[in-house]
């Protein structure tokens, strides 16, 4: 069977920022992936290597020592995100193994590029202290000053390359 | 009032909370579209402004959800986590991330619906984000100044340009809508006619909803953030038992041993006249006016301290200590106490103390002088309270 269409944007829109004041009135702030990113990260790391998280500070600090980094609310966050996100392309019938491509690129070379587009992101999401719905997304809808430069960046970011990439995506 | 406490319920309904959030959070970003990185990326490429449109739409839903019931006065916005604002490493890390979603056509939080959904690319994204979060957190001290700097702890939009946060929400509102338009615009301009849009908007309907958002913000600038006073009558009833139960006075003796505890950090405030001040006043004592300590950035300072920040008010009159105490209260100020007294009883407190010592100086008497006392000469009253507004899932 055909997926079904996606919502109207604005209304996806509406139920994302429910969603958001929601987060902010029971928790006090906002939605959030990169933090968990982290989490994730130094977990597999202390799998392999304990004493390399307990040598460096800024891993130490996650998950040093007897510490769990996945102890931690925002990996239940992303949890529910990554079960919300599967429920719902189940329902919708987007829930299939496959590989999104531009026509121009073949899948084997998709997943590659997708690895490297994800390292420096996710190296970028830490410089700038949280993603595009921790920084961007929720300190935008609390006006923080900070997060907006942050989110014109990203967009300036991507919109300086577009064009020496356009191949991938057209 | 907003935020809620939810802490008390404990780790695994807290967590329980935060899945559902997450799941919320999930289901939105899936039934967008976010799943799918060709979509994604075609905001890039002005063919598809979905990124832009959901994006914008979700911060002015929020936004305006927030500052309204703050205006309103049921939701203290004082407590609400902002996003600290470290505007270079912000700017320079968004770009690289810019870059960073160019070429992989996620980012992290859309790189998760799409992995849920089984698609590989996604998949292979988000392995990659925590391999790029990793080389970041291995790298960092190589660059922590530059890491650390530019850094404003709550900057908002509304103090950067000067304005009040109601008129901020206005701006955010016409911004977005601006936005909006020409995300219709670009998109009727590059639009493939040969496929139908998904879903005709029809013009009345996009018109009605941006009357209400522009409304809905012009009200909230109509209203204005709730005044200290309006706001003590909704949260008063929550402090006055402390007052009442004199939990927040406490004895000299129990101000020297917080002085000289190295652990705690402390602010003195004394409110008494300047030529009050100036003729005797505790060494570690700032004089202040009410006015001074009723401006919002005086509360924003003493907001700022560390856990363990403890604030003392000193003034002859308990009256006047009390009205302080309660201005920097709804503000949401912490760890806050009152001398009891202020400094009329201070001199005669140490008296004894004083003849027994050698050398003694009554504006910073030593943790020794403790010792000249019985440990029951006073009900110690201070308690340190953590706000619970630390956090940021990004953190």
């Amino acid at each position: 069977m055909e997926p079904k269409p996606f919502i109207n944007p604005y209304l996806a829109g509406v139920m994302l920022g429910v969603v958001l004041f929601t987060a902010f009135a029971v928790t006090h702030s906002g939605l959030g992936a990169s933090g968990a990113v982290s989490r994730l990260q130094v977990a597999a790391t202390s799998a392999v290597a304990q004493d390399y998280v307990d040598r460096v500070g800024y891993f130490a600090a996650i998950g040093g020592g007897d510490r769990s980094a996945l102890d931690h609310s925002s990996v239940m966050m992303l949890l529910g995100t990554f079960a919300g996100g599967m429920v719902s392309s189940w329902r919708n019938r987007r829930l299939k193994v496959e590989v999104c491509h531009g026509p121009s690129i073949s899948p084997r070379l998709r997943l590659p590029l997708a690895l490297l587009g994800g390292i420096i992101m996710g190296y970028g999401a830490r410089l700038a202290r949280g993603c595009t719905s921790g920084n961007a997304l929720s300190g935008g809808a609390v006006l923080s000053a900070g997060s907006w430069a942050f989110m014109f960046a990203v967009f300036a970011g991507a919109y300086m390359l577009a064009y020496f990439v356009r191949k991938l995506w057209n | 009032m907003l935020p809620l406490d939810i802490g008390p319920l404990g780790k695994a309904l807290n967590y329980l909370v935060y899945f559902a959030i997450g799941l919320g959070f999930g289901v939105s970003l899936e039934l967008a579209g976010f799943g799918n990185a060709r979509k994604l990326a075609g905001q890039f490429y002005f063919k598809d402004m979905t990124v832009l449109k959901t994006m914008f739409t979700a911060i002015l839903t929020a936004c305006l959800l927030i500052f309204l019931t703050a205006a309103l006065g049921y939701l203290d916005f004082s407590k609400i986590y902002v996003n600290q604002t470290y505007l270079w490493p912000g700017i320079v890390g968004g770009l690289v991330m810019g870059v960073g979603f160019v070429v992989g056509g996620y980012c992290p939080g859309t790189s998760i619906i799409s992995a849920a959904s089984l698609k590989l690319d996604g998949l292979m994204f988000f392995i990659g984000t925590t391999i790029g979060a990793g080389v970041f957190g291995g790298t960092v001290s190589s660059m922590q100044k530059f890491w650390n700097s530019s850094y404003t702890e709550r900057l908002l939009l509304s103090d950067v340009f000067g304005w009040s946060l109601g008129g901020a929400v206005v701006a955010v509102t016409v911004l977005a809508l601006v936005f909006f338009y020409g995300a219709e615009k670009a998109e009727e301009f590059a639009r493939d006619t040969s496929k139908a849009p998904q879903w005709r908007p029809t013009n009345r309907r996009y018109m009605a909803a941006a009357g209400v958002a522009f409304g809905t913000a012009m009200v909230i600038w109509g209203l204005g953030q709730p005044t200290p006073e309006a706001k003590w009558a909704r949260v008063g009833d929550q402090y006055q038992p402390l007052l009442d139960g004199r939990d927040v006075f406490i004895h000299p003796l129990e101000y020297v041993k917080t002085w000289n505890d190295a652990t705690i950090k402390l602010v003195t405030l004394d409110l008494r006249s300047k030529e009050a001040f100036d003729a005797f006043h505790l060494d570690a004592a700032r004089n202040v006016t009410f006015e001074g300590l009723a401006d919002e950035k005086f509360a924003f300072e003493l907001n700022q301290l560390p856990p363990q920040g403890v604030v003392i008010l000193i003034a002859d009159d308990e009256g006047e200590a009390v009205r302080a105490w309660k201005r920097l209260k709804v503000e949401g100020v912490t760890n806050l106490y009152i001398l009891e007294h202020g400094l009329t009883e201070w001199k005669h407190t140490f008296e004894p103390a004083a003849h027994a010592a050698h050398h003694f100086d009554f504006a910073k008497p030593s943790a020794k002088v403790l010792e000249a006392f019985p440990k029951d000469a006073y009900t110690p009253k201070i308690k340190l309270k953590t706000a619970r507004r630390a956090g940021g899932l990004c953190g």
